[in-house]
């Protein structure tokens, strides 16, 4: 459809999206667009899942079970490997592992499995006075090649669920993972593709000089986990090709305590999902809003808690999980110059070891409340009011999820209606994104789109008004043809006004 | 421009949009607007496009009145939270999904049916709680004038505002930060949207267009096939997104289908069609020579006659059309409709796949096996099968397109949909802290084992389920007497 309102468009000269990915967009490039062209180590590989999808094999239930099949197959085969890759990456404890990555894994595979059928059924649609006689339904359709990029903190989980509804819907893959979870990242390339149709389903390496690289090529779907800065460079290569996409992005999450609460456990809950992979979960709570006199309380009582979970050297405890690399782990020792440390602060870098750590008189301008913190460290910013709370919420960006600690209920509903985020949870931490009948997604800068369960096969499915009408029965569409006599528009009016059908 | 922007932000963060009281009343105010003013509209609407105010009304206005009606229905239902099924772990909390408003949403219409595709996104970004900027097309004057002029007289004049303006003011406002952006319009411009929209991490929607094909097969009623075209290409002189913009059909069916239509044409517009009052024209000067040259080189069977002066294209129809040709190439939008002969449908269906998707695809068979393999091996935006244009009719289905015809959909309960943020909501209390206590470290392998079932189970209407719950509900009783809590 052409439109009239055509806009200006300047021809910057835009450096390589990788250098972009880099953080390097001022630089001069070590190489040239034209050069990275010349060795596109992607094109074949994206023909020929292309030619597969082309040739309509990916669509009966039949094939999409069996991969997924293939997927549960996997992980159970694989649990050690895996629980290793994840201790190797993340020194992620086998509890960890299994609760956060494997068994929610597992959990999709067989919930994908179990509803596949009723997924991919045409759904039924309603119909006004004139097309009664007709046939309504929509039907979902793979978008056709799609690309999932995958972080690095739960880079089982990250990667694989989105590829459990990709798969389930129909679609060829291009999984890439993480660089910087290498030991996954081994097992993904390397043990995965025996378990898929390699045909309709390809693993790409690299660091962002790669993936930027990718990204020039058009795909029918991307689906970005990863940092807000990256996850607009990824919508804004993807709007070349008017691709769509969903982006699972982050933010600092807030975690208002109300005075009402019993600090123990207030303390047990924020805790367990602060420092649940040593801090590096995009809907932990970031930092908890408080009144002086709660901190008071609050302070012992995480202290308390953190002691009882990592014992008094949490380094030596075998569920604590480390930095994933340099890069980040000074980044966050960076952090821990912010305020006051009023538990832990220690670091060792030999170990990429940060301890729960507690940051008490913070300042909003401070770097640990300008950045998502991704780390151990739990800053507490005091505020006198829930008004005040809201407010300081509302000052910054959407968050990926917010938290309301208080016994009363109002309290928690004010929070709920009074702010945006892209989940919601009362008295607790992340437990919503166990749920597989709820949607995890952000909103403004926390991200666009959702998915688990059935929203993840929704986001990978074209969803195709069909409209059957009988080939006959011309008699009733004459009304619509022109000449248009006074008969003729009463009787249309009539028939397609929104009233008429209350009428029958 | 920002300064508008920014008072719109600060009417939304006001929280007045909110309420579904609020917004019912603003909807009904919408409907009061098109019923009292419905000449004024119709006039601007007939202004612009040459159109007779009946099919102003048809085409637009009935549909605004419909959508809104549809709203003020279905919206108490659809600003209620939905409870969702809950696991073991959760069973006992609250669980539910809430919709709400994104917050400043940005429509920029389109010049085609310029009432209705400005509108009916409003209505679905007013039913979700938001404040909205619109920016309807230049290209059509009249009724971008007029929705400027109504709008305030009877929606709130801080949350609704209209901005007019051309390129520049256009480029100027997508610099601007919204919390989701609607547009219609073209392929090109929806990029250059959709970047602007990048820099801010801000979901589109985006309704394009296309060439949506038209496959006839031979064993169909061919009079009324070509009645059905004639009134879907010819509507508002083939200047509809999802008008059929080609045919494809064998050979043979060729010089039938060119004498049908061309005698429907008649039948439909008479004799001397320009006088006509149901024939539109075309939009602009630049449309006009854009569509003119799309017949250099051309078998034209009938039609081709223009006049410049009034922007008048005859409906006309082209046979034996090289794919190659400017004619196959873009969206004709305007009132020339291709034959492209194919030998069989195996052809036609690879024509098509080897195309962009289309915003629609039509195709006309009595074969039903023919249509459903049609819609099995190609993608589009929507399908109407023996018929044309119907399905965007549906306010209960989502209308929208696929790849380069689009992402996203709107209408009725869908545009509900893509204007709010469907927040998921987990409430539990501070007690029976006792139960958590499997989940924290020190860890052990009965604690993973355990963590297995809880989440591994659903809370759901099985029997086993009932089961385990009659289990839990003794054990928190217990753990309750015991004195945890």
């Amino acid at each position: 459809m052409n439109s009239g309102t055509s806009v200006c468009h300047s021809s910057s000269q835009t450096p390589p999206i990788w250098a972009l990915i880099q953080g390097r967009g001022d630089h001069p490039s070590k190489g040239t667009r034209e050069h990275w062209k010349r060795i596109d180590p992607f094109q074949d590989t994206l023909r020929r899942l292309r030619e597969a999808f082309k040739s309509g094999r990916t669509r009966s239930a039949e094939f999409r079970a069996a991969q997924l099949q293939g997927l549960g197959r996997f992980l159970q085969e694989n649990k050690q490997l895996l629980q290793d890759a994840l201790a190797q990456d993340l020194h992620k404890s086998a509890f960890e592992a299994d609760v956060s990555e494997i068994i929610t894994t597992q959990n999709e595979v067989d919930y994908a499995l179990k509803n596949l059928q009723a997924w991919m059924k045409d759904e039924p649609g309603s119909t006004n006075l004139f097309m009664k006689l007709d046939s309504v339904f929509i039907r979902k359709e793979p978008f056709g090649l799609v690309l999932i990029i995958a972080p690095w903190n739960y880079p089982v989980n990250l990667v694989l669920v989105p590829l459990v509804g990709a798969l389930a819907a129909g679609n060829c893959v291009v999984l890439k993972p993480s660089e910087i979870s290498q030991g996954t990242e081994k097992v993904v390339a390397e043990v995965l593709p025996r378990y898929l149709d390699q045909s309709c389903f390809a693993v790409v390496l690299g660091g962002p000089q790669e993936t930027g690289q990718l990204l020039e090529h058009k795909f029918d779907y991307i689906f970005f986990t990863g940092s807000p800065r990256v996850g607009k460079i990824v919508m804004t290569a993807a709007a070349k090709h008017l691709t769509p996409v969903t982006l699972e992005l982050g933010g600092k999450n807030p975690c208002y305590v109300d005075d009402s609460c019993d600090p123990q456990t207030v303390a047990n809950r924020v805790a367990w999902f602060r420092y649940f992979n040593a801090g590096q979960t995009c809907v932990a709570p970031d930092y908890v809003l408080c009144s002086p006199e709660m901190q008071e309380r609050l302070l012992p009582a995480l202290q308390s808690t953190i002691t009882r979970f990592y014992g008094d050297d949490p380094q030596s405890s075998p569920n604590l999980g480390r930095i994933i690399n340099q890069k980040q782990f000074q980044r966050l020792r960076a952090l821990l110059g912010c305020g006051h440390v009023a538990i832990g602060g220690q670091s060792d870098e030999s170990d990429c070891y940060i301890a729960p750590t507690v940051l008490v008189d913070v300042q909003e301008t401070e770097p640990v409340m300008q950045e998502e913190i991704f780390g151990p460290i739990l800053p507490i910013v005091n505020v006198r009011s829930v008004d005040e709370a809201i407010e300081f919420i509302n000052r910054r960006e959407k968050p990926l999820a917010l938290y309301a600690f208080s016994n009363s209920s109002q309290v928690v509903n004010q929070m709920l209606e009074r702010t945006s985020s892209g989940g919601f949870a009362g008295n607790d931490g992340f437990l919503y994104v166990s749920l597989l009948s709820v949607p995890l997604g952000g909103v403004g800068h926390s991200g666009m789109g959702r998915y688990h369960g059935k929203f993840t096969f929704d986001t990978f499915s074209h969803h195709r008004t069909c409209l059957l009408a009988p080939s006959g029965l011309e008699k009733l569409k004459e009304i619509r043809y022109p000449p248009y006599t006074d008969w003729n528009q009463q009787l249309l009016r009539w028939g397609m006004g929104p009233k008429s059908c209350t009428l029958l | 421009m920002e300064r508008e922007v920014q008072r719109v932000r600060q009417a939304f963060l006001s929280g007045r949009s909110r309420s579904l009281r609020f917004r019912l009343q603003q909807l009904e105010a919408l409907r009061r607007m098109v019923q009292e003013r419905e000449k004024d509209i119709l006039a601007a609407i007939a202004a612009d496009l040459c159109k007779s105010e009946f099919n102003a009304y048809s085409q637009e206005v009935i549909t605004v009145l419909g959508e809104i009606d549809f709203m003020l229905e279905n919206l108490p239902e659809w600003v209620t939270a939905k409870p969702v099924k809950k696991n073991l772990l959760t069973m006992l909390d609250e669980a539910y999904i809430q919709p709400q408003p994104l917050g400043v949403v940005l429509i920029i219409g389109a010049w085609n049916y310029p009432f209705v595709l400005t509108i009916q996104p409003l209505i679905g970004a007013i039913a979700a709680g938001n404040a909205v900027i619109i920016k309807p097309s230049e290209l059509s004057e009249n009724t971008a004038k007029i929705v400027a002029k109504l709008l305030p007289q009877y929606l709130d004049q801080d949350l609704y505002i209209v901005i007019n303006g051309g390129v520049e003011e256009t480029t100027e406002l997508l610099k601007q930060r919204f919390d989701h952006v609607f547009y219609t319009g073209n392929t090109a411009v929806g990029k250059i949207v959709m970047e602007a929209a990048a820099k801010h991490l801000t979901p589109v929607t985006l309704e394009l267009g296309g060439k949506s094909p038209c496959y006839v097969d031979k064993d169909c009623d061919l009079d009324i096939v070509c009645r059905r075209i004639t009134w879907g290409k010819y509507m508002n002189c083939g200047q509809t997104c999802i008008a059929p913009d080609y045919i494809l059909c064998e050979a043979s069916l060729q010089s039938q289908i060119v004498w049908k239509i061309k005698e429907t044409v008649k039948e439909f517009y008479g004799e001397n069609i320009k006088e006509s009052p149901d024939y539109e024209r075309i939009i602009n000067l630049r449309h006009f020579k854009r569509i003119l040259s799309l017949l250099e080189g051309q078998k034209i069977a009938f039609g081709g006659e223009t006049d410049e002066a009034t922007r008048y294209i005859a409906p006309t129809v082209l046979t034996d059309v090289d794919p190659k040709t400017k004619v196959m190439q873009e969206e004709i939008f305007g009132p020339i409709l291709p034959i492209v002969p194919v030998k069989n449908v195996d052809e036609a269906i690879d024509f098509i796949n080897e195309r962009e998707k289309p915003l629609a695809l039509y195709v006309f068979s009595h074969n039903h096996k023919l249509i459903k393999r049609m819609i099995d091996e190609t993608s589009s935006g929507g399908v109407t099968g023996n018929d044309v244009i119907m399905h965007f009719m549906l306010n209960s289905l989502p209308f929208g397109g696929v790849g380069s015809s689009g992402m996203g959909a709107y209408h009725g309960k869908h545009s509900f949909d893509t204007f709010s943020h469907q927040r998921p909501c987990l409430l539990k209390s501070l007690k029976r802290e006792g139960a958590n206590k499997l989940r924290y470290p020190p860890n052990s392998q009965s604690k993973v084992d355990w963590g297995k079932f809880f989440l591994l189970k659903r809370f759901n209407k099985e029997k086993f389920g009932l089961l385990l719950l009659t289990f839990l509900g003794i054990v928190a009783a217990v753990l309750v007497k015991a004195g945890y809590y």
